[in-house]
């Protein structure tokens, strides 16, 4: 029979290493810089600047 | 050495007065702590990875509003935004479930038939008669509570307004009837599934 050389992680070891990917923080992180609120008579208007 | 850690009220107060790079703080102090929350729930990394970011969405287009008061906790409050995504994904999901493509294609995968076979039709009709013999066992004012609820399909209000009772009696009846129906049932010896 093969034989399995890696050890399959538990549910609690997966939770522990869980992090968002790096591009997915970038993304919001421009998403932000380039949002912009402009408040016309009351009314919020989002836009996004590129 | 500055062991000085700046609050997540104040990082909020200078992202909402243009300090980008107190967004970055935030999210970098709190990402693992949110993910994990929403992995936790929907065990799939792609999932997660999309609710994570509709979640700092919402959180980036509120700051910029200037709509967030800091009477919460900031944490609390992101982790009550991805809690309420995640039930948008399982509802989305129910509406339009997804097939699992590992192996073949089958078609009944997406396909259910969800109407009854003449085998289940006639087992439920016979439970439905059991049913109404059953009741007839019940006390005068529980039946009566009982028959209107359910099978005249009318509000505790009308109930009482009708039998001359307060909605709490009636809904007293209505608890004993189930609790002797149950009695009942469990006299008889009855299995009363489909």
């Amino acid at each position: 029979m093969r034989k399995l050389y890696t050890k399959k992680q538990s549910k609690k070891d997966e939770l522990k290493n869980l992090e968002p990917s790096k591009e997915t923080i970038q993304f919001l992180l421009n998403y932000s810089k380039n949002l912009r609120i402009v408040d016309f008579q009351g009314i919020k208007f989002e836009s996004i600047l590129n | 050495m500055n062991n000085v850690e700046i609050t997540d009220a104040v990082l909020v107060r200078n992202y909402m007065n243009g300090n980008e790079a107190a967004l970055s703080t935030l999210i970098n102090r709190h990402q693992h702590r949110i993910y994990s929350f929403i992995f936790s729930k929907v065990f799939d990394r792609d999932v997660a990875e999309d609710i994570f970011q509709d979640t700092f969405i919402k959180v980036i287009k509120t700051l910029k509003k200037g709509k967030y008061n800091e009477e919460g906790k900031f944490l609390p409050w992101v982790m009550r935004i991805a809690h309420n995504l995640v039930i948008d994904h399982f509802r989305k999901n129910k509406r339009m479930p997804k097939f699992d493509n590992s192996g073949d294609f089958n078609i009944f995968s997406v396909l259910s038939d969800s109407d009854l076979n003449a085998e289940t039709q006639i087992i439920k009709d016979q439970i439905e008669n059991d049913v109404k013999e059953l009741i007839k066992e019940l006390p005068e004012d529980q039946l009566e509570v009982l028959t209107m609820r359910i099978y005249k399909d009318m509000s505790f209000k009308e109930i009482s307004e009708r039998t001359g009772v307060s909605i709490n009696t009636a809904l007293g009846r209505m608890r004993y009837a189930l609790i002797n129906l149950r009695k009942i049932i469990e006299k008889h010896n009855l299995v009363l599934t489909n």
